[in-house]
């Protein structure tokens, strides 16, 4: 029972993992680009639903209705002001230039909040669980992984079913003939960035209620994230879902058997996925 | 003075420190098919690349409608009313067909075709129409290219090697059903390898040749003496 508790607790927090996993995924998909970045924004949207949440003294949850467009219009004005003039058939300038952000947003979010520790405080949310065959789960876990599902289901809804996804495929699959299609991939790049990054509003939030968080710890989100995306398979979001939920698992899995091991399990079932199957394990080859 | 639609002068292209195109002049005029024929890498294919807005070039070198649009972003070029089938087809394989008919439409320009139309004249797309464009076979993945620019109801639409990689039997149907598609008040310029298909669908041709023109004239008054000398340069 122990051990079953494991893997639901962990399958629980792998929805948080498809949140931080979704965005990259999403902007690697529309454009190939690999955003070094991806885990300080991520933080950056804590920090900011941290202070719309002091300022306002709302509930961090209402705090998405600032921080999400918030980090839209950032990932769009980001996009089209800087990461668009990096993008080529060469995938080192995004790399280095993300990486740069990433060390820009860091050092900001140190000046302004300093290193210490900072948790939103959800209340009642925080601890409150609910007891379902003999399992004591968190509410907060499973709203965590309710909305993962949600926002994965958009995403795919919204790539499958709508003009906007349409464009995206079209000029992921070819930049040139999507320009005669009379779309502006600068445009649409910027659109897929603001989306990523709604998406990552959302996700810094909810991390930021989950656990304390501090300028520093962009990057291990950033590698839980690149995991989820590649057990999954690039280019397939229910995939990246499914991926974030057995990383979540082997972690929790590894802390039962010692406390120690709860990240190093994680990376291993990676490595040993990867080993296997290098393309994840539900690849959509497209083109 | 004709109406004209497209004006070249003196149109140069680059790749890189290649020069692809040496000084082209041309003329299109409303409601005519034109056809350019050439050897590989006379410059046919960069020539609609440069008129379609992938290539940069000096503004007033390509005059459309009468309006500068050399130097314009292909999305905006897209949305005056120029359409090009590429090279190759080029569908987006993650779209499927219907979704690749669709998304030629986007530009929002009102005229004659839609995806209705479009199944009217290729039947056999509106069968597949939720299937992978992958799946299909070269001759409908031609069809699909040809209706996807059709969407656009654009007022020039440029065709690169349609016939290329197709069966002759399936180039033959193609071509018939050329006359209706441009007969609709469209400018149509075709790039062709197939000479003789060229000069039969067009009224009038250029040949180019290492990036300059060296033939131009009415598509029934030409010898093949002439375009010989004109497409390999030898006399």
């Amino acid at each position: 029972m122990e051990w079953f508790n494991a893997v639901v607790q962990g399958a629980l927090l792998g929805g948080l993992y498809a949140l931080f996993a979704a965005g990259l995924s999403l902007i690697f998909g529309v454009m190939r680009l690999v955003n070094i970045a991806h885990g300080d924004l991520i933080v950056l949207a804590a920090y900011l639903g941290l202070s719309v949440t002091l300022v306002l003294g709302i509930h961090p949850l209402l705090a998405l209705i600032v921080v999400v467009p918030a980090m839209a219009v950032a990932g769009y004005i980001l996009q089209r002001g800087i990461l668009n003039q990096t993008l080529g058939q060469d995938l080192l300038p995004p790399l280095l230039v993300t990486f740069g952000l990433s060390v820009i947003i860091q050092n900001a979010l140190l000046e302004i909040y300093t290193a210490d520790p900072q948790k939103m405080n959800a209340g009642l949310l925080e601890t409150a669980s609910v007891s379902l065959g003999g399992l004591s789960l968190g509410v907060l876990p499973l709203l965590t992984f309710a909305v993962a599902v949600l926002v994965i289901a958009g995403l795919q809804w919204t790539f499958y079913r709508t003009a906007l996804g349409r464009a995206f495929r079209a000029v992921s699959d070819n930049q040139d003939i999507a320009q005669l299609m009379g779309l502006n991939r600068h445009h649409i790049f910027g659109l897929s960035m603001a989306l990523a990054l709604a998406v990552t509003a959302i996700a810094g939030i909810l991390l930021g209620i989950r656990t304390s968080f501090d300028p520093s710890i962009g990057g291990g989100r950033l590698i839980f994230g690149f995991e989820a995306v590649i057990i999954g398979g690039l280019g397939n979001l229910w995939g990246t879902l499914a991926g974030g939920v057995i990383l979540g698992v082997a972690q929790t899995i590894g802390a039962k058997i010692d406390p120690g091991w709860q990240i190093l399990s994680g990376h291993l079932v990676f490595l040993i996925i990867l080993a296997v199957r290098p393309n994840g394990l539900f690849p959509r080859i497209s083109g | 003075m004709p109406d004209m639609v497209l004006e070249i002068r003196g149109l140069d292209a680059h790749y890189g420190d290649f020069q692809a195109l040496y000084g082209i002049d041309m003329t299109v005029a409303r409601g005519e098919m034109l056809a350019i024929i050439g050897a590989n890498g006379a410059g046919k294919t960069t020539l609609l690349r440069s008129i379609s807005g992938l290539m940069k070039n000096g503004n007033d070198q390509i005059r459309y409608n009468g309006a500068p649009i050399g130097a314009m972003r292909a999305d905006l070029v897209a949305r005056l009313g120029i359409a090009l089938v590429p090279e190759g087809r080029q569908l987006f394989p993650s779209l499927s067909v219907e979704e690749n008919l669709v998304i030629g439409g986007q530009v929002g320009r009102k005229g004659p075709w839609s995806l209705s139309e479009i199944y009217a004249l290729f039947p056999i797309l509106k069968e597949r129409r939720h299937q992978p464009s992958t799946s299909l076979s070269g001759g409908q993945q031609q069809m699909v290219a040809i209706g996807r620019a059709l969407m656009a109801n654009p007022d020039l639409i440029l065709f690169d090697e349609i016939s290329l990689g197709l069966a002759p039997v399936i180039i033959k149907s193609i071509y018939q059903a050329l006359p209706n598609i441009v007969g609709q008040g469209m400018t149509a310029l075709i790039v062709e390898q197939d000479i003789a298909r060229a000069l039969s669908v067009s009224s009038r041709v250029y040949c180019l040749q290492e990036g300059r023109v060296s033939l131009e004239g009415a598509s029934g008054g030409i010898s093949r003496a002439e375009i010989s000398r004109a497409y390999f340069g030898v006399t």
